[in-house]
């Protein structure tokens, strides 16, 4: 059976299982339609936690970044980054969140600080990040299904929209739940699979997580020694030691990932999902084993990819692959554009050196390392097609919480809480699946027309998380005193300066032609890149809030007893089945 | 609502914390310290095929992250049996 037929197959049956649990798994009420009920198993939420954590960012570009744009050890922040987040977010946020047992995070923001000002900033912080998020989630399945499925991009989208659509506005947070859950299984096996085999022809050990740390087949040779050797060798900084910019833009960029990650409403909703307070802590150590699985093969195949790249480009040192003879996924990935070649000094031969001048790779898409590597490793057909369909199921369960995240603000926290108080619990449910429709075509609709700012934008999600919601709710919780104007005042200038930075580099809305202020020069807070800012604004945010609060007096009563209540577990909202 | 006298309450959340201080120390030390502050120093010795400071960088931080979540867990759960705030 040739490629196209396979995967077409392997993800047929992969969407077939999601609207089959969509069908099984339909919401009924708000509170199924935003919690699931209420009664998701704490394993089971740690598995859809990952699904709903790790994009198509994390499944099919993180391994090229550390591996080819950050040359192995800088790329540790983005390892670090994104799984020491749950750490925080395990002890700080997710127990007395879910404690407080409500829907939504403005809610919460909404209610600690008696505020409605408090709650729609909230909700435009909240819409901000999540949007500028989906709009990544929406072009990963364009491109996967462009590349591994021969359609166009736009076929592609639509399709994958119809699919979000279908059982996201049907089944709200339940139906995503369980269809998350199969997403985990279908991209877990799709990385590690090839990981396994990677790791066994390189090293012989089927264990990617030692691999990495083994010597090479037939030699004494440790992996890791030899790629720093070959690297060094034509010119790069060597892997394992290569620093990102700096140590303390190394520091910064992952604590703002961090920070951002405990921060981004999409993974914090999820923990509103399980039965009880002790259930949340669980599930917060359950949701980082399942990332940790493809958190810890990531930098193997990371490393052995880049290896076997400048292996069979140099197979033997000083002779360079004969350009005619290069092997048929070089042609493949030239015809996609993430791989190109140009014969600069005319002999025939590939090299691939760090001089930009002699370089003859001349472009190495950082996504090449996982997409194609099946193919370097000659995997049979069946992998390639998995490959793909676990880059989809990566996008599309993303996808689906991140809208989750924008219907459930628009219905619960601006209608029902603040607009239209008095509207029924059935009219909220019909207007969340609207506010659902409306998103699910929002994204597709910037997925096809992606304003200029899509590529910058992901990053711009964790910074704007860092810096606007993760201190409101922490305060919120471990102060009693921090007013409404405090929180106010912190949100909107410590997402303010963030923007400030970023936009000061990228220009106003990543339009380049809009960038201002040149005198300042690039990165020049302390060496710090803008991707990596969001701590300095979680930091202004925590100080404006202190200092406005000084001035404001102290919060009502009921609120301070509304924090003490939280930070007990006993008694919280929803612990009692449903009837 | 909770059955704990303020006094009780308050010791609750002291002790809580003193935990998650500890527990936080221990997540910065093995990220930000070995991973960053001190990953020369660590460099020097070897793990394997893996250089000591590059591992915690991009695989043992990531293991005691999960080891530090799971024993906060048993922890809180003894804390809370104690102060009889656990949940049924």
């Amino acid at each position: 059976m040739d490629l196209a037929t396979t995967t077409y197959i392997v993800v047929g049956v992969t969407f077939l299982i999601y609207i089959v649990i969509a069908i099984a798994a339909r919401a009924g009420d708000t509170r199924e339609f935003y919690v699931a009920g209420g009664g998701v198993h704490p394993i089971a939420n740690g598995m859809a936690t990952a699904a709903d954590w790790m994009s198509a960012a994390s499944f099919i570009s993180m391994a090229g970044l550390i591996g080819i744009s950050y040359n192995g050890y800088g790329g540790s922040v983005f390892l670090m980054g994104w799984t020491g987040g749950y750490v925080i977010l395990a002890m700080l946020l997710a127990p007395y969140l879910r404690k407080y047992g409500k829907f939504t995070v403005p809610e919460f923001i909404g209610d600690r600080y008696y505020s409605d000002t408090a709650r729609v900033v909230a909700v435009i912080c909240l819409i901000l990040c999540s949007v500028t998020y989906v709009i990544g989630q929406m072009k990963g399945i364009g491109v996967a299904f462009s590349r591994f499925l021969e359609t166009d991009y736009e076929t592609g989208l639509y399709t994958g929209m119809v699919i979000v659509f279908f059982y996201a506005v049907l089944g709200g947070m339940k139906g995503i739940t369980y269809t998350q859950i199969a997403q985990y299984v279908v991209l877990i096996l799709a990385y590690t699979i090839p990981a396994i085999f990677i790791s066994l022809q390189l090293t012989g050990n089927p264990i990617p997580q030692l691999g990495l740390g083994g010597t090479l087949v037939g030699s004494d040779t440790y992996l890791l020694d030899q790629l720093d050797r070959v690297l060094t060798e034509t010119g790069f900084k060597e892997y394992t030691t290569s620093v990102r910019l700096s140590k303390v833009n190394m520091f910064a960029y992952t604590a703002s990932l961090m920070i951002g990650t405990a921060g981004l409403p999409h993974v914090i909703i999820r923990f509103f999902t399980v039965p009880k307070v002790s259930d949340a802590r669980k599930s917060a150590g359950w949701a980082l084993v399942f990332i940790a699985i493809l958190y810890t093969t990531a930098p193997a195949v990371a490393a052995m990819a880049r290896l076997n790249i400048m292996q069979t480009i140099e197979p033997i040192p000083g002779q360079n692959l004969l350009i005619e003879e290069r092997p048929e996924w070089f042609k493949t990935w030239e015809q996609t554009g993430l791989l190109a070649i140009e014969d600069k000094n005319g002999d025939g031969r590939l090299q691939y050196v760090a001089n930009p001048e002699l370089n003859e790779l001349v472009k190495l898409d950082n996504d090449i390392l996982v997409l194609a590597n099946p193919e370097i490793a000659r995997l049979p057909n069946w992998i390639i097609a998995l490959v793909a369909a676990g880059g989809l199921a990566a996008a599309l369960s993303t996808a689906a919480g991140l809208l989750l995240a924008i219907s459930s603000a628009i219905s619960h926290d601006l209608l029902k809480s603040t607009f239209y108080p008095s509207i029924s619990e059935k009219m909220e449910l019909n207007a969340s699946r609207g506010a659902m429709a409306i998103a699910v075509f929002g994204a597709g609709y910037l997925g096809l027309n992606p304003p200029g700012f899509a590529a910058g934008t992901v990053a711009l999600a964790f910074g704007l998380a860092a810096a606007s919601i993760f201190p409101a709710l922490m305060m919120g919780i471990f102060s009693t005193r921090i007013t409404r104007e405090g929180a106010v005042a912190g949100m909107v200038v410590g997402l303010g300066v963030t923007l400030f930075y970023v936009f000061q580099h990228k220009g106003v809305m990543f339009v380049s032609d809009w960038r201002f202020l040149p005198g300042l020069g690039t990165n020049w807070f302390f060496g710090i890149e803008p991707n990596a800012f969001g701590c300095i604004g979680a930091a202004v945010n925590f100080a404006v809030a202190f200092v406005v609060t000084s001035f404001t007096g102290a919060p009502p009563e009921r609120v301070r007893n509304l924090v003490q209540d939280i930070r007990i577990p006993s008694g919280s909202p929803g612990t009692a089945p449903n009837p | 609502m909770s059955k704990l006298s303020e006094q009780q309450a308050k010791r609750y959340w002291k002790r809580n914390r003193s935990l998650m201080m500890r527990l936080l120390s221990i997540w910065f030390i093995v990220s930000f310290g070995f991973g960053i502050i001190g990953v020369d120093a660590l460099n020097t010795f070897q793990l394997g095929g893996y250089k000591l400071g590059f591992w915690f960088a991009q695989q043992g931080s990531i293991f005691v992250f999960i080891g530090l979540i799971f024993y906060y867990v048993a922890a809180m759960a003894r804390l809370d049996r104690e102060f009889g705030v656990e949940e049924e």
